[in-house]
């Protein structure tokens, strides 16, 4: 840490100028020089736009804005952010600024009640439309926008753990050339002179490498300067891309169009390699409630095949997955297109289990015409993807299942091949001007580009990188620019569905952050143009009829402009049949190039919560590891913690080894985003790097690899301690009770084996059921597809401490609510099983016995909570807490210094110090605020208001799969009660008789009738 | 105990065993011998060398407590599941340690075993010194130690009182009662040596400290009335002491509900090992200090291999226990504890668990053979083994116990760090500097004990029956 902590970087400066100038800057620049540059500068300072605009104000410093009813919220996010960056450090001199106490309470202000607002965070181009909870003007929680058919109140991982980006102390905090600290504005004069000459020549020399966007802002003024400079080019890349799904789509139809899924009105899915219930997979948070929703035993089941390589959490979900290495799932995808009536072009051999399910797989899908789908995944080759739509189409699938839209990308370029002609054109000597905006290309580039050795060449003039972290690229360009978060600028961009959402700040850039938008308007000779107005602008134009300010206030109040979202599109697959890819050689190891479950491509590798978030089947944290089956374990004598080298054409990369059940054999899978050497604190030096083995030709998957032992070892650090029900000593636990959906219909209490009766005791009960309220949780197993959500959620509503690798390893991971993943069966291709367990809410709690001095005690509305005060830290609840959910603070884990940690945190929970246990308390913060709400109402309204479902805990609050209720037990109506009465709740570890308040729906799975006695084989086997 | 024939010594015939006390000392030759330790002997190069080994241990343990409190009990290896580690394990290994000085003082002085007037003081120090280590451990294993005295029931601004249903919070009252007894018993027992001492040191301030801890005792015969009746008082009270202490010790395993913990044999069984340990380190001293001091006389071969009978029958009630726990293990068809029998076994603790019962069930059966119980060499070496058995014995039950509990999922692994062997070797060195300065600065075998088993002391008694 200490070591780490020197990369800091970042001499101690004042955030950046502002764009808008106030007299007491012009004043101290004007001091700042001297002689002949000092009346150069007044008068450049008089002829520029920003003194003009300044001069014009009467008030300067923002008094202008109050005149607007809307700006008014401007300002006082601008005096928010003032106070707030008086604590910031990387100050050497606090901001001039007067600090008045509020003459007139602003309208909505209630200080210690928090303030939502709508906005989007951007992954890969798609937006998650979000609401952020704001308190005293510092964002603190990011939820699900509720009303948006994208999200409808559940998020993705990387959405919630966006906001500890924004607080990132590592952020670029100033605009640097040559690592030089310099200001805004001389980085706008440095780039004026390029610029202009750029323009002389139709813009020849200007390119603009962008990663997705989906910003119809940006794209349009990204497409204005392209069309007054037609020389210069935009280049688009990313490492995570759809290129093989747009190239798939171009195959099929021609052009480049989105596929959509509705997979509620699904009956049958199959996915060859797509993990479409995970976070980074387009539209999943949807996906992730569509598919949920038709998991309810008790109404019409979907079923879901998953032929898979490297196992995800959707293969774990599914009712049948088959694990094959990548190559040969093309292979699958032909005769599974021939059993559905698609005329193609081969017929593989597949042996005889493949054979058996595939016929299974497509027979159900043929019956299913209408109401299944076929979704590939975005690793497969694009004939893949123009397979499923001609097998999507010829099962009646389109309109229904399926949708084609306009692409949601704003320029869906070949990623690979955009950045290809940038490296030639830099070689070539053709680049002048490189604008890098965002993204971070020196490090995940294709390996074969040689990136970083073309940017370091002299061959560009002069390289300008707008990031947020002074990264692997920003070293490489003279200037970087810091760039400001999404919390802190204006902008826009498209969900899965088309719909455009603004992205609107809730903070001023907490470094003087610029956005992409402001970029391009120093590029296009618009200096001045804030994102703000940019944005306006654009849909302004847009808008048609109506009061714009009407409309403009709607669209930021709903989080997104209505009417946006794309209609569906008449395309027809064209009857071309897609050609089979050479055949990879069977004994070649297959190496597989996959996104991270946690830190996705890198660009998160400097998160704490991503890092230390348990990946879904591993529960790896702060390592990426080499991964491989059981088989090629045992037959290449590997176990875990061993060092290997992979190779591939001669590139070498080391990392330890993982043995993944279900991982098919003679396959290794890498994962991406690790190995980096310039991410910050948390992330420099986690893991290995996979990049260099990752070419364009072969971005997902190669053929011939080579696996050596070094001999070393290797610690990964894993949040589970066991991965199968079954003991060591070959009993099983009856950990997660599962069925099949047959078993199920003749035995729907199945689940309920182990409770116990509850007079059987001898002591009094306690009885809750006079009081007001009696918290209660029920978790459907058979809902949670393990996305990782509600640990991120929780940990950033409940304030929870990252602790590190060398903590987690030895097993003191903080997360108040785990998913556990368990597998059954035979280990090369297991049946696997999600299990979130937060606290389970005793009402016989073994914890609270033992406590010494009283900490953990019981409330009336059968809360067991923790008084922290209380606690010195005996750990004795934790060793009698069956489910061992209890987390003690064995150092300081808590970061009590840094400032920006403490602007994020949620003012409504204690910051736990060490020596202290903690634990869930189901929000209790949540329950109370809505307890006063309700009491308030009381007494207001003169009649008995109680709190009723609309208290949601945060992992309930974010769960995209809708898996988890929380409720009043002593409400008849309430929705845990409902969910409590079915048939499939059980406690777990019932015989215990500590009478859980948390509950789970027994988890039923729908197999094929037809491929039954192969999934009873497994089990025997097991 | 009356007799008619004043010497030579009497000894009944049915006890024609190694005396208790070698023949050819009279009250004088006794009190000499075991105060001028004290008083007469110079200092040697090699106590001196001792003391300061020792005394570096004692401060390794300050060091690292030190470190403890800066950084908190992070530094150990405890973690969660784990939640109590070497702490626990040292804490319960001691208390039994300081099972065998009251067992010895109080139990066997009312049974009226009078052989154990030559070994009683030094095993109350012992006794005490032990406790005292253990009694590091509870304040010190808790997250926030400057807050530990929450455990006790004060009068305070919160309101608030102990959680008295937490076996915790029984430990705090029966360590610091049997605490508090052991000492008193200890002192009193202490008295008329200490008067024997000031009456026999030359250097005026050595007379002072003596006599001010001598208490003004002058020998008078109300002196010793008063005396007798307290010392027996005391002992009628440590006697249920010496059970109740490990009894509430081993409810904190056995009231919780972790496989391998909540069982009922854990309170005789507990109080067994408690003796075992502690009669080991007995022995483990007694052989040492009595060939540097030339004690033979007063700590026989008698002494030890009653010691060695005592281990013999403790250790049989704890290699009982062991067996219910795993005959329970798989008649209780219980999945939880049948899995924590095979875990025993075969988990990876496995080599620690076969270890244990080698030292604590197996290698003590040599005490069966006479040769075992009066060598002192292998009394020695087989109290060493007993007295790592019985450590070990508590590692398995806490430490195997938490690593896999319920949830396979929270399974852990518990490997002690540089601080927990830091501390445990820490608190040894601070028993041993204790003893170390204990030898040497106190009378280390009671001289007005040891002089009641000479004749001479049984000739009044005669003459009293005779009036």
């Amino acid at each position: 840490m200490d070591e780490n902590s020197k990369l800091k970087g970042g001499p101690d400066v004042c955030p950046g100028k502002r764009g808008q100038l106030d007299l007491a800057t012009v004043k101290a620049e004007i001091e700042e020089t001297s002689g002949p540059e000092y009346w150069r500068s007044l008068e450049e300072l008089a002829g520029s736009d920003e003194f003009r605009e300044m001069m014009h104000r009467e008030f300067p410093k923002g008094a202008s804005e109050w005149l607007e009813s809307f700006s008014r919220r401007g300002f006082l996010k601008t005096m928010g952010a003032s106070l707030a960056l008086a604590g910031l450090t990387g100050c050497t001199k606090l901001p001039d600024t007067v600090i008045v106490p509020y003459v007139k309470q602003p309208e909505n202000l209630i200080p210690g009640k928090p303030m939502y607002y709508a906005t989007a965070y951007t992954l890969g181009g798609y937006a998650s439309p979000i609401i952020v909870e704001s308190n005293m003007f510092r964002p603190t929680k990011v939820e699900g926008n509720p009303d948006h058919p994208a999200s409808l109140g559940g998020t993705d991982v990387y959405a919630q753990a966006s906001l500890l980006d924004l607080y990132d102390p590592d952020r670029a905090q100033t605009v640097t050339y040559m690592g030089d600290v310099r200001s805004w504005t001389a980085f706008t004069e440095a780039v004026r002179g390029p610029i202009s000459v750029q323009k002389g020549i139709a813009g020849a020399g200007v390119r603009i490498l962008t990663q997705s966007v989906s910003s119809p802002t940006l794209a349009g003024q990204i497409r204005d300067y392209l069309k007054a400079n037609p020389q210069a080019k935009w280049h688009v890349y990313e490492p995570i891309n759809r290129d093989n799904v747009n190239e798939g789509a171009k195959m099929a139809f021609g052009e480049v169009v989105e596929t959509r899924y509705d997979l509620s009105k699904a009956d049958v899915i199959v996915s060859l390699d797509a993990d479409f219930l995970y976070a980074g997979f387009p539209g999943n948070t949807r996906y992730i409630r569509d598919f949920a929703s038709r998991r309810n035993p008790d109404a019409e089941m979907n079923r879901l095949y998953v032929v898979e390589s490297t196992p995800s959490s959707t293969g774990m979900k599914a009712d049948h997955r088959l694990p094959v290495r990548a190559a040969n799932i093309e292979n699958l995808a032909h005769v599974l297109a021939a059993g559905c009536g698609v005329a193609s072009s081969a017929t593989p051999s597949l042996s005889d289990q493949e054979t058996y399910y595939v016929m299974a797989a497509s027979k159900d899908l043929q019956d299913h015409g209408g109401s299944s789908v076929v979704i590939v995944g975005d690793h497969q080759p694009p004939a893949l993807h123009a397979l499923a739509h001609q097998i999507n189409a010829k099962l009646g699938n389109i309109g229904k299942t399926v949708f084609y839209t306009e692409p949601v990308d704003a320029n869906p370029a070949n990623r690979n091949q955009s950045l290809h002609e940038l490296v030639e054109d830099i070689r070539g000597g053709k680049v002048d001007l490189l604008l890098i905006l965002g993204g971070n290309p020196v490090y995940d580039a294709p390996a074969e580009l040689e990136f970083a050795s073309a940017l370091k060449s002299n061959a560009v003039a002069l390289k300008v990188y707008l990031g947020t972290h002074n990264n692997e690229t920003a070293v490489l360009c003279q200037w970087h620019v810091p760039e400001a978060h999404y919390l802190e600028a204006w902008s826009d961009a498209r969900a899965y569905d088309g719909s455009a959402s603004i992205v609107q700040p809730l903070i001023d850039p907490l470094y003087g952050g610029k956005s992409a938008h402001e970029i391009i308007t120093i590029l296009a000779g618009q200096p001045g143009l804030t994102g703000h107005d940019l944005v306006q602008q654009y849909w302004q134009k847009q808008h048609t009829g109506g009061d714009f300010e009407t409309f403009w206030r709607k669209s930021l109040h709903d989080g997104w402009i209505a009417g946006t979202t794309y209609a569906p599109k008449n395309v027809s697959a064209k009857g071309i049949s897609p050609q089979r890819s050479q055949p990879a050689d069977a004994n070649a190891i297959e190496l597989n190039f996959r996104r991270d479950p946690s830190i996705y491509d890198g660009r998160f590798a400097n998160n704490g919560w991503l890092q230390e978030l348990p990946k879904p089947l591993t529960k790896l944290t702060w390592d990426n590891p080499v991964m491989i089956g059981p088989a090629m374990a045992s037959r290449l004598k590997l176990s875990f913690k061993d060092v290997v080298e992979v190779e591939l054409n001669g590139k070498k990369v080391k990392g330890p080894i993982w043995i993944q059940a279900g991982h098919p054999d003679n396959m290794v899978t890498l994962f991406l985003g690790y190995g980096r050497t310039r991410a910050g604190r948390a992330g420099t030096g986690t893991g290995h790097d996979a990049y260099p083995l990752r070419t364009s030709q072969a971005p997902w998957f190669a053929s011939g690899a080579k696996l050596t032992p070094t001999g070393e070892i290797y610690n990964l650090a894993s949040t589970q301690g066991y991965q199968t029900m079954e003991t060591p000593d070959g009993s099983d636990r009856p950990l997660v009770m599962e069925t099949d959906l047959e078993e199920y219909k003749k035995e729907p209490a199945f689940a309920k084996e182990g409770e116990v009766p509850k007079e059987l005791t001898l002591y009094p009960a306690v009885d809750y059921s006079k009081e007001m309220y009696a918290w209660g949780m029920a978790i459907d197993l058979n809902a949670c597809v393990g996305c990782n959500n509600c640990i991120v959620a929780c940990q950033s509503e409940n304030n929870i401490a990252v602790v590190g690798y060398e903590q987690t390893l030895k097993g003191r991971h903080m997360h108040w609510i785990r998913v556990d993943a368990y597998y059954q069966g035979d280990r090369n291709n297991p049946k696997g099983y999600f299990q979130p367990v937060p606290c389970m809410q005793c009402e016989n709690a073994p914890c609270e016995l033992v406590c010494p001095v009283g900490a953990t005690v019981h409330s009336s509305e059968g809360l067991n909570d923790m008084v922290y005060n209380r606690c010195i830290g005996t750990r004795y609840c934790s060793n009698n807490c069956p489910y061992k959910v209890r987390r003690f603070n064995f150092l300081l884990f808590q970061d009590w210094e840094t400032p920006q940690y403490k602007m994020m945190r949620n003012p409504d929970v204690t910051i736990r110090s060490r020596g202290v246990m903690e634990k869930c308390t189901y929000c209790v913060q949540r329950i109370n605020e809505h307890k006063i709400d309700a009491e308030t109402a009381s007494v207001r309204e003169g009649k008995d208001v109680r709190v009723g479902d609309e208290l949601k805990t945060a992992c309930q609050q974010s769960c995209p799969a809708n898996a988890i209720v929380f409720g009043n037990l002593n409400d008849a109506n309430s929705a845990v009660n409902k969910w409590k009465a079915q048939s499939r709740n059980y406690s777990l570890l019932a015989e215990l008789n500590t009478r859980p308040r948390t509950t789970y729906l027994a988890e039923v799975r729908n197999p094929n009738p037809e491929l039954k006695p192969e999934s009873q084989h497994e089990r025997s086997a097991g | 105990m009356a007799t008619q024939t004043p010497i030579p010594v009497e000894v009944p015939k049915e006890d024609q065993r190694v005396p208790v006390i070698e023949p050819g000392h009279s009250f004088a030759t006794i009190g000499e011998k075991v105060s001028n330790i004290v008083l007469r002997r110079p200092v040697s190069l090699g106590w001196v060398f001792g003391f300061l080994v020792m005394f570096s241990g004692m401060n390794m343990l300050l060091f690292a407590l030190g470190y403890l409190f800066m950084k908190g009990t992070g530094i150990w290896g405890i973690t969660i599941p784990i939640g109590w580690g070497f702490a626990i394990i040292n804490f319960v290994w001691w208390i039994g340690i300081g099972h065998a000085g009251t067992l010895i003082s109080a139990i066997l002085a009312l049974l009226r075993q009078s052989w154990r007037n030559s070994i009683n003081r030094f095993a109350e120090a012992m006794t005490l010194f032990a406790v005292a280590c253990a009694g590091v451990f509870p304040l010190v294993h808790t997250g926030r130690p400057w807050l530990a005295y929450w455990m006790f029931p004060y009068p305070n601004s919160m309101n608030y009182w102990p959680q008295f249903r937490s076996p915790l919070i029984w430990d705090v009252f029966a360590v610091s009662t049997y605490g508090t007894i052991s000492l008193v018993f200890w002192f009193v027992g202490l008295i008329p040596d200490l008067a024997t001492l000031r009456d026999r040191a030359e250097n005026p301030i050595i007379q002072k400290v003596f006599g001010l801890l001598a208490m003004g005792w002058r020998g008078s015969a109300r002196h010793w009335h008063r005396y007798e009746t307290a010392y027996l008082l005391l002992a009628g009270l440590a006697t249920p002491l010496v059970l109740s202490v490990h009894t509430v010790v081993s409810f904190d395993f056995a009231v919780s509900i972790v496989p391998g913990w909540h069982t009922t044999i854990f309170p005789p069984y507990f109080v067994a090992g408690a003796i075992y340990s502690g009669f080991a380190m007995v022995v483990c001293l007694a052989i040492p200090i009595r060939a540097v001091y030339g004690m033979e006389d007063f700590i026989t071969a008698r002494h030890l291999e009653n010691s060695a009978k005592v281990m013999l029958a403790t250790g049989l009630i704890v290699g009982y226990g062991y067996f219910i726990e795993a005959f329970m293990g798989w008649y209780s068809g219980n999945t939880f504890d049948s899995f924590l029998l095979w875990n025993r076994l075969h988990g990876p603790y496995a080599p620690w668990y076969m270890s244990l019962l080698i030292s604590n069930i197996f290698i003590p059966q040599l005490f069966w053979l006479k040769y075992f119980r009066t060598s002192t060499f292998w009394l020695w070496i087989l109290s060493l083994v007993i007295l790592v058995g019985m450590w070990l014995e508590r590692f398995i039950i806490i430490v195997v116990s938490l690593h896999r509990d319920f949830l396979n999922s929270s399974w852990g692994m518990y490997y002690p760090t540089k601080w927990d062997w830091m501390t445990y070797i820490g608190t040894i060195g601070m028993f041993l500097t204790f003893m170390w300065l204990f030898v040497r600065v106190l009378p280390m075998v009671s001289i007005a004990e040891l002089r009641t088993l000479l004749p001479e002391a049984h000739v009044h008694e005669a003459e009293e029956v005779h009036k």
